[in-house]
């Protein structure tokens, strides 16, 4: 991929700070555009691990919290396009829970940015790529996740 | 992009292998052992232990020669010291090879300053400058563009044995060229040296005499370029690579061969050709498609002639994320984004030399620029169209969409088009509505192309046997769209008439129904069933888990070390085995998975290589012969989400796909055996209403060989047909109707209950019990496997218009019926005038009725038959004769009748005035009111959806649309499924449409019906919700988001719990993501499995 290697960050060596990202994929369509990212061989940072869903519905939200809880530093969630959902209506109820997740992270105190949505079809891996990279980019600049660790001293509890 | 010089490869396949003795040499690499054969150079050796020395002018299939210095080394042995490039040097025992140290990194940085001043804009250059960290050369820049790598010296002499390129000059002034730098008649353009270049230079197309000649990517409609091998499109079937003979230097004259030594997998055969293979068939089904209109656009619009014209489809890869420009939105000429777009409609449709209506364009028209906008919302659409036939289901709201978010339609056919030259803008001359010529100025011009007969159906036709229409599309039968004019040969899609993505995919369901009525007897007969050991048991044991971890030749391997990975696996609870295969997808690989599993006793097993997408089945298959059940299985994808996009980076792909297994380990242990669950079919459909819809599909049924029962509220079969005498195109409707309800009758197989009604239905796919109840008076039960809804609808009453108050108004059906009982009414009349969209496009109903500008001119055109002097006005909207139907506008336009258009904010006024009629109507066009006295008016009344249609959603628990019709399960791909396995939906329940249509949606709902009913059992998806009772609390959320209808709640021993129907379940988990008890989970994706995952992200 030409024109993304300007952007590309895995030679770079000086940045210290290298997050962790999961994300959860549709089966049908987000993996499998990833899978489409990767018989192409854009490039993008190695920062992420997949979790394969049947369906952006399946997502538990408690899912991304655990998720963050365990060391992540940030969340994907990638569905079908909207009307593309291979189960009729799974990526619009996702899309309504993640709308209350993001909510509720800034409410503890966690910065919503972590936690993204997107929609990503069976084609489209540049866009996959491109997602990666954004946000990737987006939580190095955030830095690592502190707070609400397992292990660490929740803020909460000093109230 | 691909490294291309550090790429591992073992040169033992090759010709040209630069070895000279037998026997292997014994050397350390950066402190580790390397054991290589003799004859292999230090860079090929580092290669085989993951080491990616830098280089620029090392390619592996050509010969090493030492230009760009990047790969140098310090070699010590024996006490001295050397440094050395070592692509050029071999290995040799006893070597002690270091390859970054920080005298070899200056002197890497040194030739890369060197490598910039003479390239300084060379991608390739700058991107190892980085990867170096070289950030500015201190010398001054000369520009050359070439760096002198020798590469595509080498290219066109080794592998392309032409030699046309070469050094010249010396010291200073060395560079490539031509002999006597005259431009070289022998090049081929093959373009190699072109795509070998790391600087991409741009001097080498000046050395041949040829112009170069680009290979344009056939699917991103030449917008960008592809090689020679290549996958023609992102999701072709299969998805595999091609090499495209015509263009082959190899095929062309014997030359490169590159990707033969190149492929690890020797998947690439040279000598494969066409085969000629005779298959015994019953039946043929043609769907061969259409091609886009290629005729005048070049004089006429332009295109070809000005750079920022393009077609439709053109337009639709640039709007594409995986498109030429990634889903920007850019002019093609001078890639800038344009502000201003306008579209023309009916480029090639409604002309002379097409009198038909390509009926897509101004659907896709509006979606393209609706998409465009959504890409740049600042953009300005403008769409000039002569109507908007806007006549599908739900396509009018999506119409009224586009015009609310700004997109502008101009009634009008662009007088000219022409090209600003200085900017490449485009003028577009056109009449205003007060007939004022306008120009306006775009930035860029879609032409809305037409479809026409694919160039090579006439052959295909004359091999076949098949008759053309006059337009050259395959001719179909009256009523049977999907009959070609040879028994036993069947069509669908826009072969026949061109159409949109539902009727074509309901078309092609239909065509299989007709197939399948003649092969009914042989269905089945060629199926073997594969035989399996039986299950072994037990094994909610320990978990014993195997992994294999794939290095797929190098495409993992050579990124990924492998044999670390599978130390570290080892080490991973539960995981008594691991090894790694060159190919584990191999079928040696396959018995050895076999073997193991046997003497290991594993009980879950994982792959760690490339894509469930594609290899899960074959795994599952291979666990299920080993006697595991198939679901014991699971995957970690190293390679497409790996080792291919890590590529640079070989320690994060390792420390990746080293995470990848920890997961796919977590989530094998804690997998459970599943069961597809086995439900016995009955082998029976019942359809609800006994309209030509209904009755063809249980035709269809019973010519299939299946038992149907028939219900019709009414007294008599027929619905809405029994109205209609004559179509645009037909006559005979009656007739046809009669054979019809003749044919449903003498069928033994159809049982037809009449003034019937369907009191219940409870059960679920194959399943199903049904009351009926019979004259209001008995009751029956039946028993049966699938429902077919073709519940009709019900023309409009209208309540405006001065109908039911004159009696000189009356509808297009009415009219109809006096025409062919020749009232006397009629044929007396001197003027009349029709009103269109009545009881359609407004407040009210929203949608199109589709069939009622057809209806208006067939009526037209039989009144002129009858009296060639009577003065016909129809006030329309838009004229919505799609298809072949705009030959029959044509012709009433041609015989006098006056088509007057009205805009919905000013709807035509009807008074009575002294016992004559008066319209009123304000004339678009015109901008004035008209007044005309007609002795008739006719309403051309629009459809409605049945009252009785709410009822039975409800007993059917399937969903309707806004508009009270029934929804399907997808718009476009499942056309007359419902979300809810086991039952269908066909003919005017469904949406307003055309006799011959609604036949195609109930031969397709048969044809739907029999992959259920052909088979005596239903195996229900495997990975499917289950509730825990006890936790359950009856609250009912599962159920109120199941889209399946598979949830329900009952009542249990005297508590709500809910319960899963595992036959309607199809495992997207909604219900289980909701369940706020924790009482759902779902097998296959368990809280357990999807938690073990998270957890291991601890150890990341």
């Amino acid at each position: 991929m030409k024109h993304e290697s300007n952007e590309r960050t895995s030679f770079d060596k000086s940045k210290s700070f290298e997050p962790k990202i999961v994300a959860f994929l549709c089966n049908w369509c987000s993996y499998a555009g990833a899978d489409l990212a990767g018989v192409s061989r854009f490039q993008y940072p190695a920062n992420i691990r997949i979790i394969k869903v049947p369906c952006s519905g399946r997502i538990n939200p408690l899912y991304i919290v655990k998720a963050l809880y365990n060391g992540v530093d940030g969340v994907l969630v990638s569905g079908c396009h909207p009307g593309d959902c291979h189960y009729i209506s799974g990526n619009y109820f996702a899309r309504r829970k993640f709308a209350l997740v993001k909510k509720f992270l800034e409410y503890v105190g966690i910065e919503s940015e972590r936690v993204q949505f997107s929609w990503v079809s069976a084609a489209e891996g540049v866009r996959f790529a491109q997602i990666i990279d954004k946000l990737t980019n987006e939580i190095r600049k955030l830095g690592p996740l502190t707070y609400f660790r397992k292990g660490s001293t929740c803020k909460g509890d000093q109230t | 992009m691909k490294n291309r010089g550090s790429t591992k490869k073992e040169m033992k396949s090759r010709p040209r292998a630069t070895r000279q003795k037998e026997g292997s040499t014994s050397l350390t690499i950066d402190g580790i052992p390397v054991k290589v054969e003799r004859g292999t150079t230090i860079l090929q050796a580092a290669s085989t232990v993951n080491i990616k020395i830098p280089t620029l002018c090392y390619n592996e299939a050509l010969s090493p020669y030492g230009a760009c210095r990047l790969c140098v080394v310090e070699i010590t042995k024996n006490g001295w010291r050397k440094i050395q490039a070592s692509c050029i040097c071999r290995a040799e025992d006893g070597y002690d090879v270091q390859t970054s140290t920080p005298e070899l990194e200056n002197i890497r940085k040194t030739m890369i300053e060197l490598m910039i001043a003479r390239a300084p804009e060379s991608k390739g250059v700058l991107e190892m400058a980085e990867r170096l960290g070289v950030k500015r050369t201190r010398f001054t820049p000369r520009n050359d563009d070439c760096i002198l790598c020798g590469l595509c010296v080498r290219m066109c002499a080794e592998r392309m044995g032409q030699s046309v390129i070469g050094f010249a000059g010396r010291g200073d002034e060395r560079k490539i060229s031509t002999p006597f730098d005259i431009q070289s008649e022998k090049c081929l353009v093959c373009g190699a040296c072109f795509s070998i270049c790391p600087c991409a230079s741009d001097n080498l197309r000046k050395l041949s005499k040829k112009p170069p000649r680009p290979l344009n990517d056939e699917f991103d409609q030449g917008l960008r370029q592809r090689s020679v091998i290549h996958i023609p499109f992102p999701q072709a079937v299969p998805n595999a690579a091609i090499i495209d003979k015509r263009h082959c230097v190899h095929f062309l004259g014997d030359r490169c061969g590159i990707c033969q030594d190149l492929c690890e997998a020797k998947a690439i055969d040279f000598d494969q050709n066409d085969r000629l293979i005779d298959v015994r068939v019953g039946s043929i089904i043609v769907s061969s498609g259409s091609d886009v209109y290629k005729g005048k656009m070049r004089r006429e619009f332009g295109y070809g002639r000005y750079d920022n014209v393009v077609t439709s489809i053109e337009f639709e890869r640039i709007l594409s994320a995986s498109g030429p420009f990634y889903g920007h939105v850019l002019r093609p000429g001078d890639r800038t984004e344009p502000r201003r777009i306008a579209f023309v409609q009916c480029v090639g449709s409604r002309e002379e030399a097409h009198d038909y209506c390509s009926s897509v364009c101004c659907m896709y028209a509006t979606k393209e620029a609706i998409i465009a906008k959504d890409h740049a919302p600042l953009l300005d659409c403008t769409i000039f169209c002569m109507d908007i036939r806007a006549f599908g289901k739900g396509f009018d709201e999506y119409y009224e969409k586009a015009m609310k978010s700004g997109i502008h339609y101009i009634r009008c056919r662009p007088a000219s088009i022409d090209e600003v030259p200085d900017t490449k803008n485009i003028v577009i001359k056109y009449s205003d509505e007060n007939e004022r010529a306008v120009l306006e100025e775009y930035d860029m011009v879609v032409l809305s192309c037409g479809l026409e007969p694919s160039q090579h159906l006439a052959n295909l036709a004359g091999r076949l046997g098949l008759d053309l229409n006059k337009r050259g599309f395959l001719r179909t039968t009256a009523f049977s769209s999907m009959e070609s004019s040879r028994n036993g040969i069947f069509v669908c899609g826009p072969c026949t008439e061109p159409k949109d993505i539902p009727e074509t995919v309901t078309q092609s369901s239909a065509a299989a129904a007709k197939a399948m009525e003649l092969l009914k007897d042989v269905r089945g007969t060629q199926i073997t069933a594969k035989q399996y050991p039986p299950e072994l048991p037990a094994y909610d044991q320990e978990p014993r888990i195997g992994v294999f971890v794939c290095h797929c030749g190098i495409n993992i391997g050579g990124y990924v070390d492998v044999p670390q990975v599978v130390e570290y696996t080892k080490n991973l609870p539960g995981v008594v085995y691991a090894e790694s295969n060159l190919y584990t997808c191999s079928q040696d690989s396959q018995k050895r998975i076999v073997e193991l599993i046997g003497k290991h006793k594993l009980n879950r097993v994982v792959v760690a290589s490339c894509t469930p997408r594609t290899h899960e089945p074959l795994f599952r298959e291979t666990v299920r012969e080993a006697g595991l059940n198939p679901y014991l299985f699971e995957m970690a994808n190293i390679r497409d989400q790996c080792s291919w996009i890590h590529m640079n980076d070989p320690l994060a792909a390792t420390r990746k796909a080293r995470d990848l297994v920890r997961m796919a380990v977590a989530k094998a242990g804690a997998l459970a055996a599943l069961k597809r669950v086995e439900i016995k079919v009955k082998q029976k459909a019942m359809v609800i209403g006994g309209g030509v819809a209904g009755m063809a599909a249980s035709l269809s049924l019973a010519r299939q060989g299946f038992e149907v029962i028939l219900v019709e509220k009414e007294h008599e079969l027929g619905g809405n047909t029994r109205y209609i005498y004559y179509t645009i195109d037909e006559n005979g409707v009656q007739n046809f109707l009669e054979n019809m309800v003749r044919e449903v009758y003498d069928n033994k197989l159809i049982t037809v209950y009449t003034n019937a009604n369907v009191e219940g239905v409870s059960g679920f796919v194959g399943n199903y019990v049904s009351e009926i109840s019979i004259d209001t008076k008995s009751r029956v039960k039946c028993e049966h496997g699938v429902i077919i809804v073709a519940t009709g609808a019900q023309e409009f009453v209208p309540d405006e218009y001065l109908y039911g108050q004159d009696e000189r108004v009356v509808t297009q059906r009415e009219l109809e019926q006096m025409l062919v009982q020749r009232d006397p009414t009629v044929s007396g009349v001197k003027s009349v005038v029709m009103i269109q969209c009545v009881g359609s496009r407004d407040d009210d109903h929203v949608y199109c009725s589709r069939r009622c500008c057809s209806q208006a001119i067939k009526n037209s055109l039989r009144l002129l038959e009858m009296n060639p002097m009577v003065k016909i006005y129809v006030l329309y909207r838009d004229i919505r004769t799609y298809g072949f139907k705009e030959e029959f506008y044509t012709e009433a336009r041609e015989k006098g009748v006056l088509f007057i258009r009205y805009d919905s904010s000013n709807r035509p006024a009807v008074h009575s005035d002294n016992g004559s009629l008066s319209v009123m109507a304000f004339e678009a066009l015109m901008q004035e009111n008209i007044e005309i006295k007609p002795d008739l008016l006719v309403l051309s009344a629009g459809i409605v959806p049945s009252v009785d249609n709410r009822r039975i959603a409800k007993m059917l628990k399937v969903p309707l649309n806004s508009d009270g019709y029934f929804l399907e399960a997808h718009v476009k791909l499942r056309p007359v499924d419902f979300a809810t396995e086991g039952i269908f939906v066909a003919g005017l329940a469904h949406s307003p449409k055309f006799i011959d249509e609604a036949i195609a949606q109930a031969f397709a709902t048969a044809a739907r019906a029999a992959t259920i009913l052909s088979k005596d059992k239903y195996y229900a998806e495997a990975t499917i919700a289950h509730v825990n009772e006890e936790l359950c609390v009856g609250c009912g959320l599962c159920s109120n988001l199941c889209p399946y209808e598979a949830v329900e709640i009952q009542v249990k021993e005297g508590k709500r719990v809910s319960q899963v129907n595992e036959a309607l379940c199809k495992g997207c988990g909604t219900c289980v993501a909701a369940c706020a008890s924790g009482a759902m989970d779902q097998y296959g994706f368990t809280k357990r499995q999807i938690l073990g995952m998270i957890g291991t992200l601890r150890e990341w």
